[in-house]
């Protein structure tokens, strides 16, 4: 299962929607919004995202993962638009036989999804200042 | 031939646009846009070397050939999650 939604993540869907008899294991992983980065107070984050390609991404790592550890499901859901401080930017659930599995697919997914999947969060500071937040790149007068 | 390129995050706050149009040669690479955008699109030159492009939503490296009627996107570092 691949979403991407500008509403509240429920995440007690994303685990029944990975929830298996033939699962001995559901790992969920939730990114979350933190209250601060760098020392500078952010009052809510804002995700944009190449909507096809993205989801096209997505459903590559996911049959990447699939196929790797032999999970029974995979879900993966990401906000976009305006996420508040605390809420949930994006849930990754997947079940397997067993937990080593499960665990290391969860891992694996997250980190492959801030490498390669084009979604973009821009940080909206306490202070009114605003900053897209890109990995590698110093934006002059960021 | 004139392709147009989808902007996205920092390189759609530096040109101003969600989209440009960019005039390249009939053949040309990812390489050739990836120049012609560093040097046709205001903002862009700073960051030119890290950006990614994609063709028909996959990464595509610079020696790959523009199809005249790829959907092209210019695809700064990401940040999800």
């Amino acid at each position: 299962m691949i979403e991407l939604t500008t509403d509240t993540i429920d995440v007690a869907r994303v685990i029944e929607a990975v929830r298996s008899p033939k699962a001995g294991a559901v790992v969920l992983f939730l990114g979350t919004a933190r209250e601060s980065t760098g020392g500078r107070a952010v009052r809510s984050l804002e995700y944009e995202a190449y909507d096809a390609m993205a989801r096209a991404e997505l459903a590559r790592l996911e049959a990447q993962a699939r196929a790797t550890w032999d999970l029974v499901d995979c879900a993966i859901v990401h906000r976009l638009g305006e996420v508040a401080v605390g809420q949930t930017s994006v849930a990754i659930a997947v079940s397997a036989a067993h937990r080593e599995g499960a665990f290391e697919a969860g891992r694996w997914l997250i980190d492959r999804i801030k490498e390669v999947v084009p979604i973009w969060k821009k940080e909206n500071r306490a202070d009114g200042s605003a900053d897209w937040v890109h990995p590698m790149i110093d934006l002059p007068g960021a | 031939m004139r392709i147009r390129v989808r902007l996205f995050a920092v390189a759609r706050q530096a040109a101003g646009t969600d989209s440009v149009e960019i005039e390249l040669p009939e053949g040309a690479d990812i390489g050739q846009l990836r120049r012609a955008m560093a040097a046709g699109v205001p903002g862009l030159g700073a960051i030119v070397d890290q950006l990614r492009f994609a063709v028909d939503e996959e990464f595509a490296g610079d020696g790959t050939k523009i199809p005249p009627t790829a959907d092209i996107a210019c695809i700064p570092p990401v940040s999800g999650g």
